[in-house]
């Protein structure tokens, strides 16, 4: 066995924090779904609305890059 | 680490080509020292310069494609400028504007082969997060004075719950700057390394097809998220003008 309890760790907890990217993919999804059921009701209001839409997924995905950003320094800054 | 794994796993490491290094050789560098990152941010504005001021110098009624390019650019940052920030924040539409371009381009160009993206580095998007964030806060304290501090004090919640909501809010306030640049990089920075994983798979005969196959997926999805995150970077700046014009919800 080569490597150390520590390099052990720091994939394991790279790896659990994939865990985040896909809750952040179920958020992103979520914003998004709800938007085209809504845009499908009443498809006037939708064009205006597609901002908001993209602000809102910006917010979702950005915690999911944070786990992604965590990933990254585990394996190649700690 | 990163050595070792590159000489034991994939063919290369997926992560190489972050790497700033000076362009006329040696090891060190200095804040002068011409590197990857100086050439590719200088290509960004050559393009930029060749679509806005080139393209468009024939101020053609009938536009030729180049210009209309050019014009749909133009238009389309100064429509959302006015729809998101409102009528007050086209003052800073060339600000916006600059932002945007450079963003759009600098994604586009490291979806070049062998090029680098220089968006993918935080240092770089920090500077434009931490320039939208002072600039916003310094104007929104010169337009409005101390009721710019309104902007954290939610009037329409009961006042039992405000300052609480006012502890949050400065929270979310001053954490801005970090989604708002670690967002841009963190994009840039996995949809590449996912593409040079892929790539690194067509090293082995039997997975080569569907590596190739995987590299073009990626790819197509990589020009959409370059657009996507230099209009989300954009919008979420014509959001924070928006707040620091009116403050008040």
């Amino acid at each position: 066995m080569e490597g150390d309890i520590a390099e052990m760790g720091k994939f394991i907890g790279a790896g659990i924090s994939a865990f985040g990217m896909g809750l952040a993919a179920l958020g992103v999804g979520n914003v998004a779904g709800n938007f085209l059921s809504g845009a499908l009701r009443n498809p006037s209001a939708a064009a205006s609305q597609t901002a908001t839409l993209f602000i809102g997924i910006a917010f979702a995905e950005a915690l999911g890059i944070f786990s992604f950003l965590v990933a990254l320094l585990l394996m190649f800054a700690v | 680490m990163a050595t070792e794994e590159a000489s034991e796993g994939l063919v290369f490491h997926p992560m190489d080509q972050f790497k700033v290094e000076p362009l006329f050789g040696g090891d060190a560098i200095h804040w002068y020292t011409p590197t990857n990152a100086t050439l590719w941010m200088g290509l960004t504005v050559v393009a930029i310069f060749l679509l806005l001021v080139l393209g468009s110098r024939g101020r053609a009624v009938i536009p030729t494609r180049v210009q209309s390019i050019a014009e749909l650019a133009y238009g389309f940052v100064y429509k959302m400028v006015e729809d998101v920030a409102g009528k007050d924040g086209l003052k800073y539409f060339p600000y916006i504007m600059t932002l945007f371009m450079f963003i759009l381009f600098a994604n586009f160009l490291g979806l070049l082969p062998m090029a680098f993206t220089t968006t993918s580095h935080v240092a770089v998007t920090v500077v434009l997060a931490l320039a939208v964030f002072i600039g916003v806060t310094v104007l929104g304290f010169v337009k409005n004075g101390a009721s710019f501090l309104g902007l954290f004090w939610v009037t329409s919640a009961p006042l039992a719950i405000r300052p609480v909501l006012a502890v949050i809010e400065i929270i979310s306030y001053f954490v801005r700057p970090v989604s708002h640049s670690i967002r841009l990089a963190g994009n840039m920075t996995a949809g590449h390394a996912v593409i040079k994983v892929f790539a690194a798979f067509a090293g082995a005969a039997i997975l080569s097809p569907l590596a190739i196959l995987g590299v073009a997926a990626m790819y197509g999805l990589e020009i959409l998220v370059s657009f996507i995150q230099a209009y989300v970077f954009t919008i979420l700046t014509c959001v924070y003008l928006k707040d620091a014009l009116h403050p008040h919800h």
